[in-house]
């Protein structure tokens, strides 16, 4: 009984605590709310209308939103290489900032979720894909065992922190007999939710641009330079506009994560290409429309020549110590990465494996206006869950909430 | 098959006992008109006696019993079990509010409140696939009344199942096709395809003499006189591989084999995440980006819950080589369309069928064989 008031206070003050803040904290969160708007009125333009609203067609008929959900379930995952740390190693340097990625990985998971949902042609009949009620094609179809581990590391990770931080709202520690067992799983789960989204692409023998044995080991690493790379830069924000101490060690610490991952990233760029372009076969062809374009056609080569030399770029500045351990290039690196990687993993993996088509066809794809602020929209979504999600562990760990505490509110003036 | 394989083979019965299927006309199953056995007796009625049957059985129980009670009872007097209720009450509030909203409406009329008692059923149905014979019977029933409410024009739509013995397969003719595109537009008006987007579910590729099969520099769509001087075409369609990758990664099992060999979609049942699309090395498939339109008096009524039923936006549709004329002992439209001949489809399991003999007689090829997709859709020279 006991723990269901304090659960229930506990809710009632975060939500307290979320509604009042700053006035850049408000000005941020309106400014989210606003472009979720404009990105609701979109996608309610594409379900009135259909997909065609939309730049996909039948030869390239995956486009922006496939591109931003493989992203993201990178993302989600790399929030396990400061879990693994913490929890199970005792390292304390990382313990504020396993809180923060665990809500990245939730928030992302969230966005994950949204796009899958905004690509669908017939959303309102999602419920076949219900294990129980509907028919779920498992264990055939890859992404049957998609939706499986992303709803339960969504599980994982909401319920991880809920517990921690639920404890410490009622001033007592966190049993770690309870959470290491799940930090475990959490863990192999991500490394999971990884893999199975590159057996997504990997298991298409149609598509010889994904069918290509390098592909998962290559999201795994990608997504541990991508996520961290994030999750500095959030830290760097949070350090900034709250009171939330975060020290040079944590964020020096993940960027050694990110830089290896990096480096890893690089090496098998460098595999790739290599057997692409040394002895080039008829399966070549994407590759050659990725980066020099087919026949004329040559969208793609903006974005691909972008996200390569930010790539080498970040890799090579992140690789010098010196210039690692001083803040400001770290963070300047972490953010070409992260947008090279959103390239390269996304638009960059999937739109070539459709062009060529399967007879040769070279069929280009831009994204329309609809298309790009639905995705808008849905980054916001996820930047806003995210912001209340930190500030509530923040206000939590910081002390401000506490069970049968009633002037938290009043202590937040700021 | 009887010894295990380490790869997927295409299972053509050629070591089979044969002739349970065979009719010993010489010709195709299809086309000898002595398959007395053929499931669907639909078929057989005339026209004016198919409108009358069902608009007896339709005004008979479901209108007339049904509209008598409110729109509360309606939607909750249909049995249901435990998993119905829950689908029922859980999934697409839009629509179900939307249909609550009709039927507890006391000005709408009867029709309306039937109309939405069909579109809730409808909406709350299971996979086709796993329906029994009256379930099925009773989705095709729904479809053909709401038709009527609708359009106040009657269309006839069978559920014919497989029959025994059948797989049925195609044979091309490259050196026949001179690129018309006739088979085209009878695929086109057969199958009611999306006349705003073009849909096309044949593609015909001109390709230039003496230079063999390149695809990547053939023309799939052209608009000048045919054929063309040193040219050659080569039609490609859903090809219904006996292995589909498009059927293994539907995560809701809305496309499947049947036991005839076609491949068929549910399109109630799918979702529209396109991920059979990616999966086809054949470009076989095609989506509806938005809603598909044929004109009223283009319709063909003559429709298969499988085939060329009416679609909607968001959902799937392929080639099924004419279900609703295969299954009824009928060649597909773009065989029947196709002036030169070039077009073959048949009975594999039947050892007279035409198809059987050119796939015996002749070099037959199929494209990408090295995926093992094992499509049944064979070309071959003269
Ligand atoms: S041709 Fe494509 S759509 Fe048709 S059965 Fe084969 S894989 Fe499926
Ligand atoms: S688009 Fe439809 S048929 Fe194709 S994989 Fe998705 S649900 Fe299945």
């Amino acid at each position: 009984m006991e723990t269901i008031k304090a659960f229930m206070s506990m809710v009632k003050d975060s939500l307290g605590y979320i509604t009042h803040g700053s006035r850049t904290y408000h000005i941020w969160m309106i400014f989210l709310t606003v472009i979720m708007l404009i990105g609701m009125y979109c996608y309610s333009i594409q379900l009135d209308e259909g997909l065609s609203v939309t730049g996909m067609t039948d030869r390239v008929s995956w486009g922006l939103y496939i591109s931003n959900f493989t992203f993201l379930v990178g993302v989600a995952a790399a929030a396990v290489m400061l879990v693994m740390p913490t929890y199970v190693l005792h390292d304390i340097d990382f313990k504020q900032a396993v809180l923060i990625g665990e809500g990245l990985a939730v928030a992302a998971l969230i966005m994950c979720l949204a796009f899958v949902v905004a690509d669908m042609g017939g959303p309102s009949v999602l419920w076949h894909m219900i294990p129980g009620i509907g028919v779920f094609n498992f264990p055939n179809s890859m992404l049957a065992w998609d939706v499986i581990v992303l709803n339960g590391y969504l599980f994982i990770n909401i319920s991880i922190p809920l517990y921690i931080l639920f404890r410490h709202y009622q001033g007592k520690e966190a049993k770690a007999s309870v959470y290491i067992p799940g930090s475990i799983l959490s863990v192999l789960w991500a490394v999971g939710i990884h893999l199975v989204t590159a057996f997504l692409y990997e298991g298409l023998q149609a598509r010889p641009f994904w069918n290509n044995a390098l592909l998962g080991p290559r999201f795994l690493a990608s997504a541990f330079a991508a996520g961290p790379a994030l999750i500095i830069l959030v830290l760097a924000a949070i350090r900034k506009f709250s009171e939330f101490r975060i020290e040079d060690k944590t964020i020096k610490k993940i960027a050694m994560i990110v830089t290896v991952a990096a480096q890893i990233n690089l090496i098998m760029l460098i595999s790739e290409l290599f057997k692409e372009f040394y002895a080039p076969t008829h399966h070549s062809e994407s590759a050659y429309y990725l980066f020099f374009g087919l026949e004329g056609k040559t969208a793609l080569l903006p974005w691909i020549w972008t996200a390569i030399p930010l790539n080498i770029l970040a890799t090579v500045l992140l690789t010098f110590h010196k210039l690692r351990n001083n803040l400001n290039v770290l963070y300047f690196c972490c953010f070409i990465l992260f947008v090279a990687i959103w390239i390269e993993k996304g638009f960059g993996l999937i739109v070539p494996g459709f062009i060529p088509g399967p007879y040769g066809k070279i069929a280009e794809y831009t994204p329309t206006w609809i298309e790009i602020w639905v995705t808008l929209g849905i980054w916001a979504l996820g930047a806003f869950i995210f912001t209340m999600l930190a500030k509530t562990s923040i206000g939590i760990e910081l002390g401000k909430l506490r069970y049968r505490k009633k002037e938290v509110l009043d202590s937040e003036s700021v | 098959m009887a010894e295990k394989k380490k790869w997927f083979q295409l299972d053509l019965g050629l070591s089979k006992a044969q002739g349970s299927g065979s009719c010993g006309c010489g010709k195709d199953s299809g086309d000898c008109g002595s398959h007395s056995d053929h499931p669907d007796k639909e078929y057989r009625l005339t026209a004016e006696e198919f409108d009358a049957a069902v608009e007896k059985e339709l005004m008979g129980e479901t209108a007339v019993s049904q509209t008598q009670k409110d729109g509360f009872q309606q939607v909750f007097d249909v049995k249901m079990d435990r998993r119905t209720a829950f689908r029922k009450l859980t999934a697409s509030l839009l629509v179900g509010a939307g249909a609550v909203h009709t039927s507890c409406s006391l000005t709408a009329g009867n029709e309306t409140k039937e109309k939405a008692q069909i579109d809730w059923e409808e909406q709350f149905k299971g996979n086709y696939k796993l329906m029994t014979k009256e379930e099925k019977q009773a989705t095709v029933d729904r479809l053909v009344r709401s038709y009527q409410l609708r359009k106040k024009k009657n269309i006839k739509m069978s559920s014919a199942d497989a029959s025994k013995d059948v797989l049925f397969g195609y044979a091309f003719n490259i050196s026949k096709c001179q690129g018309y595109m006739n088979c085209v537009s009878a695929c086109v008006e057969e199958n009611n395809q999306d006349r705003n987007s073009q849909m096309q579910y044949i593609r015909i590729h001109e390709m230039k003499d003496g230079e063999g099969f390149k695809f990547n520099e053939a023309d799939d769509n052209y608009y000048h006189e045919v054929p063309a001087e040193g040219h050659f075409y080569m039609g490609t369609q859903c090809f219904h591989c006996d292995n589909p990758p498009c059927v293994n990664v539907c995560p809701v099992e809305a496309t499947w084999r049947e036991e005839d060999g076609l491949v068929v979609i549910d399109y109630d049942w799918c979702i529209g995440c396109r991920y059979c699309m990616a999966a086809c090395p054949y470009d076989g498939r095609r989506f509806n980006w938005s809603k598909p339109e044929v004109p009223e008096d283009e319709v063909n009524k003559n429709q298969h819950y499988l085939g060329n039923r009416m679609r909607k936006k968001g959902v799937m549709e392929k080639c099924t080589f004419c279900v609703q004329r295969s299954r009824a002992g009928k060649d597909p439209a773009c065989v029947e369309a196709c002036p030169t001949g070039a077009r073959i489809f048949g009975n594999l399991l039947d050892p007279d069928s035409t198809i059987r003999w050119v796939l015996e007689n002749k070099q037959v090829f199929r494209l990408k064989e090295d995926l093992g997709t094992e499509p049944k859709f064979w070309y071959f020279m003269d």
